[in-house]
């Protein structure tokens, strides 16, 4: 069967369908039970699945995760909504200490079977804290596993995924996409979880993106197009582990690779792909890898996000410059 | 002095530990008192017969004398470090022996006498302070979770899992273990806030050992530690951890009341840290001989043994037989050690995931390949 769903409802979806396939799986997290979760991503699901498996917590991050821990050494896949990227950081102590490190602190005999899902990235005119892309934290600890979604159905599939997987996985999904529609075949055949995908063929400039930069990178390309060039668009899908093997085949290809991300620019997801891409096709690059991201700076007022964010003019600069060596 | 002197004075570095039974200070439990003499509590009375007692005591012995030869490896160069449990035997002793099969524990790192209740061999635990692991037992078929060294992170993990517990709708009960230090962390009180709201069958088990390393209990908190859970909405007792006897009728009723549905309780634990921090720390830096002294008073063993000996529950035969299990002990813990095989190089990235991502098989092949090029005794 094939609808065409919003990544939020995707989402809800999923997370829906997690719940009925696995008795284990307990979704926990500040206002998504009767409310829905703010974005409304749980909307309906405490109502069908009743409040020890939908549970509304205390408001504290931390308590979230590391009672997660706990549960997932009894045998249960917890989902923990983080409500905003900006609030993560009260449970990175459980994250980056415990989480990550169980595995093999127990040297394999307890698996943290715990998904963190947490809205990221910019663009919707927010306050303080609720606009920010964290996941380099994240990629950086040995012991997590972090996926950005782009897609209603990587949506879809890929909450489910995650939380099917025996190791902990940081889940972000593209808030400032929540609306976006596709069709999903929800009886299809899922794409492998931890694998990038080219999106859009092309010859001249390897752009890569995740997350919701995805569209910004194919809006760029089809503006490119009408200038005659060719971008190929690679949507990463997966942070850590990174699957650079399409990227290198198409940077052999192309000669040159532009890197986009919300995320500050300074050691950056660009900046791990940027010496990857050059340690292994030194000899087929025409130029540097380039990076477009935010700057160095916090995440500006809303006002300004506009300038912050990456956005197609900036890509394409970035697709000049790299065109100009 | 300055405008803040008022915050900084130290008054009493160990507040109640000098007279605990002294009028204004707090209620403590207590059945065994430190001359050896059993008293009633009108509240906690505890059903233990000779041979659990001649049990307790035994295991009051062996684990000193583990913490004693643990010590003297890490002098000897054979440990990293040792944190020493010297003068908190009773706690845990008392503690490890409330838990029912099925409970399940969750430690700090200085949980030794609890590890040796749940059956926990010694050299599992040695092996950490080696360098060899990160402890090498199974949590799951022990019924005692691994070693956390992050303060208080342990607590949220004990609370999770009795959220568990009540979802599989068990009789079991969760005892998380913590410091007096821990108790100024975020987690622990998040912890004690999720235990509360979802009543969950947890038991805040709290050892002050009056000394956060060098910083007295005080400078976390100005009320009684046990008074903290009122604020929770549980109860909490505080037991002299000094005396096993109290320590397990306390932990035992708390565990009941856990597996009762009636939720947490606080135990706080009055106990004295006799020994170091570990052995990196030197506290002649920051407390009186004279207070040591004093606790060396209180010892938890040397009472049980008076009411052993003076009951006539056990004999100078009895307790040199302990003794001389204590020294096999500590010979095998000795051999066992100085026995123990550093672990292989993969070992690095062999647990880091259930399913290793193919750029960590990468790096693990590159790391077998590069030190693969040194056979020959050209890297050690």
């Amino acid at each position: 069967m094939t609808e065409t769903l919003t990544i939020g409802k995707a989402l809800n979806l999923g997370l829906r369908r997690a719940l009925e396939d696995d008795p284990k799986v307990v979704l926990m997290g500040e206002d998504i039970g009767r409310l829905g979760g703010v974005f409304r991503i749980t909307d309906g699901l405490q109502k069908d699945f009743g409040d020890d498996r939908v549970v509304d917590t205390p408001l504290a991050e931390a308590g979230i995760v590391g009672t997660a821990v706990g549960l997932a050494m009894r045998g249960y896949r917890p989902v923990c909504e983080i409500q905003f990227d900006g609030f993560v950081f009260p449970a990175y102590n459980q994250l980056v200490t415990q989480v990550a490190k169980i595995h093999a602190r127990s040297r394999g005999r307890l698996a943290m079977p715990i998904v963190i899902r947490i809205p990221f990235g910019g663009g919707i005119g927010a306050v303080e804290h609720h606009s920010e892309s964290p996941e380099a934290y994240f990629a950086h600890t040995a012991g997590l596993k972090v996926v950005a979604v782009s897609t209603p159905a990587d949506a879809y599939w890929g909450i489910q995924q995650a939380i099917a997987h025996p190791d902990p996985i940081v889940f972000l999904e593209p808030k400032r996409r929540y609306w976006e529609k596709a069709a999903v075949d929800l009886d299809g055949t899922p794409s492998p979880l931890f694998a990038s995908r080219v999106v859009r063929g092309g010859d001249d400039v390897t752009v890569l993106a995740y997350g919701p930069m995805v569209k910004t990178a194919l809006q760029a390309a089809e503006a490119a197009a009408e200038e005659g060039r060719s971008l190929e668009v690679i949507d990463l899908r997966t942070i850590s582990p990174l699957d650079l093997d399409p990227v290198f085949a198409s940077v052999r290809r192309t000669g040159r690779c532009v890197v986009v991300h919300e995320a500050p620019v300074t050691l950056g997801l660009g900046a791990e792909i940027a010496a990857r891409v050059t340690e292994t096709c030194f000899h087929s690059l025409e130029a540097p890898v380039l990076r477009v991201g935010g700057y160095d700076t916090p995440y500006p007022p809303s006002k300004l996000e506009e300038e912050y964010l990456p956005d197609l003019d900036r890509v394409l600069d970035a697709v000049d410059r790299s065109m100009g060596f | 002095m300055t405008a803040l002197s008022h915050t900084t004075e130290v008054v009493d570095p160990v507040p109640g530990a000098g007279a605990p039974h002294l009028p204004g200070q707090p209620p403590l439990v207590q059945l065994l008192t430190p001359e050896g003499e059993r008293v009633e509590h009108p509240d906690y009375s505890v059903d233990v017969g000779d041979q659990e007692l001649r049990a307790l005591y035994r295991d009051l012995v062996l684990v000193r004398r583990w913490d004693v030869e643990a010590t003297a490896l890490q002098r000897q160069g054979e440990l990293g470090i040792w944190a020493s449990l010297l003068g908190q035997e009773a706690a845990q002793v008392g503690a490890g022996h409330a838990l029912a099969a099925d409970d399940m524990a969750f430690p700090t790192y200085r949980e030794h006498g609890v590890a040796w209740v749940r059956g926990v061999d010694p050299l599992q635990v040695i092996s950490l302070f080696r360098g060899v692991d990160a402890g090498g037992w199974d949590p799951v078929a022990t019924g005692f979770n691994l070693y956390t060294v992050v303060i208080g992170a342990q607590t949220l993990h004990a609370t999770g899992y009795a959220m568990g517990v009540q979802r599989d709708c068990a009789e079991s009960a969760v005892l998380a273990f913590l410091g007096d230090g821990a108790t100024s962390q975020g987690e622990v009180n998040e912890a004690m806030i999720w235990a509360s709201s979802l009543s969950a069958p947890v038991v805040f088990f709290c050892q002050n050992n009056q000394y956060a390393i060098s910083v007295p209990i005080e400078r976390q908190s100005r009320v009684p530690l046990y008074q903290r859970a009122a604020g929770f909405g549980f109860p909490g007792v505080r037991v002299d951890g000094n005396d096993v006897l109290a320590v397990l009728a306390v932990t035992r009723a708390a565990l009941a009341a856990a597996r009762d549905g009636q939720g947490p309780t606080f135990i706080e634990a009055f106990t004295y840290r006799m020994g170091a921090h570990t052995t990196s720390d030197d506290p002649t830096r920051y407390r009186l001989a004279s207070e040591l002294e004093e606790w060396k008073l209180r010892d938890p063993i040397a009472r049980v043994k008076a009411y052993l000996a003076r009951s006539g529950i056990a004999d100078a035969d009895f307790f040199a037989a302990i003794e001389a299990e204590g020294d096999e002990l500590a010979a095998r813990i000795r051999k066992g050690t100085l026995d123990m095989p550093d672990p292989a190089g993969t070992e690095i990235f062999d647990h880091v995931y259930a399913e290793m991502p193919p750029p960590l098989a990468a790096q693990r092949a590159e790391f077998v390949e590069y030190h693969a090029g040194f056979e020959g005794g050209v890297e050690r």
